[in-house]
């Protein structure tokens, strides 16, 4: 395979859709062509974004150990200590990340933690908990968001759950909801910008355009 | 600034010493993982929370199989622990780093088993308490937003894409089984590719920030 033909692999690379063979010279190819590399750095995260289309399913718990005690098998005995030198390249690296990381710090867990699955300069994502409820509003930054409640009961008979963000005193409905899951987790339909707060009312089983009971839940403000 | 200076003063004898969970939670991906090159358990553990359920999924929807996709996340996973001194911030995002990985190991796998043919999917459910229920919505959302940005891609893009991820064909099996030259193939998904880069970034949350 020439030179020529091994820029355009690229992206079937980032999909790893080359065969063993094909991604060996491609690999080779990439240590000495600096184009490739930046064409891969950009294309890659949108590769990797695919994998958060999938159906969501839960792994097992025993994963999760599995994987942690295979790992301190594998600990080596002793730990590298830092130092300049050999090392300088990679520690210097890891620098740049833990100070980027830190300055994160005070925006929140939850957000620190989701930062960097976006691009980076993006802004973080808020949580905000509920009142009356366990559970929480998860709203991006363009104000679409999530309502997240634990433990919520079905709705009654002939009865449905109604979500509103409040505004100025005004609710506009968000979505109506049947709950009865261990967690329920409704996309919300309005926006919630800042300053607004989530509620949920119990609403008829067609729900209603203007809340007609008070409110069981309510979000704090946004 | 403070806490970036403690922080960054702290972490080389953290080799010896692990954070604390909740200090862990407050950093970012690559600043983990920079705590998992020191060979940190409890770094490893908190990246696995944070990515373990999106690379499980990803890997069961490749390999249709939880034996084998729960092989796939923990060879990923133990790659990252082996590897993470070697990752290079400057090239990318941790979480990219980490799902390439799920990635390719769920494709070596699934073309190894030959077991990549499109069956239905079964349905199942889903559960989430605790911490982890704020990652789900989160997911959830993503989830739409990727779903969105591949569903305006024009078809044949789309389907190259989606064949090659997610049930891990080669560009030459996807251009026997169109019946096309490679070429085409080649170039339908750098096009499609592209342009889901666009669409995404086009769509992204940060979009109504003023950062840059």
């Amino acid at each position: 395979m020439d030179e020529d033909e091994l820029h355009e692999l690229t992206a079937a690379y980032a999909l790893d859709a080359l065969d063993a063979d094909e991604a060996a010279a491609y690999e080779r190819h990439l240590a000495g062509c600096e184009s490739c590399r930046d064409e891969l750095a950009r294309l890659a995260p949108a590769a990797a974004a695919l994998a958060y289309a999938v159906p969501l399913e839960a792994p097992r718990p025993e994963l999760r150990a599995r994987i942690l005690e295979t790992a301190a098998a594998e600990r080596p005995n002793v730990v590298p200590l830092p130092r300049h030198g050999s090392f300088f390249g990679s520690r210097a690296a890891v620098a740049v990340a833990a100070v980027a990381a830190c300055v994160a710090v005070g925006l929140g867990a939850w957000d620190v933690s989701l930062h960097h699955r976006l691009d980076q300069d993006e802004q973080a994502i808020q949580s905000v908990p509920l009142v009356g409820a366990t559970g929480s509003v998860v709203i991006a930054p363009t104000g679409r968001a999530a309502l997240v409640v634990a433990s919520l009961p079905a709705a009654p008979a002939g009865k449905t759950y109604e979500a509103w963000v409040i505004r100025n005193g005004a609710a506009a409905p968000a979505g109506l909801f049947e709950g009865g899951a261990r967690t329920t987790v409704v996309k919300l339909t309005e926006r919630v910008p800042s300053g607004s707060t989530v509620a949920v009312t119990v609403e008829p089983a067609a729900g209603s355009a203007q809340p007609t009971t008070h409110p069981f839940i309510t979000s704090q403000t946004v | 600034m403070k806490d970036a200076v403690t922080c960054l003063l702290a972490s080389p004898s953290r080799s010896t010493l692990p954070m604390p969970r909740h200090d862990l939670a407050q950093l970012s991906d690559e600043a983990v993982l920079a705590l998992c090159s020191q060979f940190d358990e409890l770094a490893l553990a908190e990246l696995y929370d944070r990515y373990g359920r999106a690379a499980f999924s990803l890997a069961f929807r490749i390999l249709r199989d939880e034996t084998l996709a729960e092989d796939a996340v923990q060879e990923a996973f133990l790659a990252v622990w082996r590897d993470a001194g070697r990752f290079l911030p400057e090239r990318g995002t941790a979480s990219t780093w980490i799902l390439t990985l799920v990635h390719r190991r769920a494709v070596d796998l699934v073309r190894h088993e030959e077991r990549r043919r499109v069956e239905p999917l079964p349905a199942t459910e889903l559960s989430a308490d605790g911490a982890g229920v704020e990652d789900l919505a989160w997911l959830q959302l993503e989830r739409e937003r990727v779903q969105a940005a591949l569903a305006k891609l024009p078809e044949r893009q789309r389907e190259a894409i989606e064949l090659a991820y997610y049930d891990g064909f080669t560009q030459s099996e996807l251009a026997e089984r169109f019946g096309e030259p490679l070429g085409t193939i080649k170039s339908r998904m750098f096009a499609g590719l592209a342009r889901l880069r666009e669409l995404l970034e086009g769509e992204q949350w940060t979009k109504t920030s003023s950062t840059s």
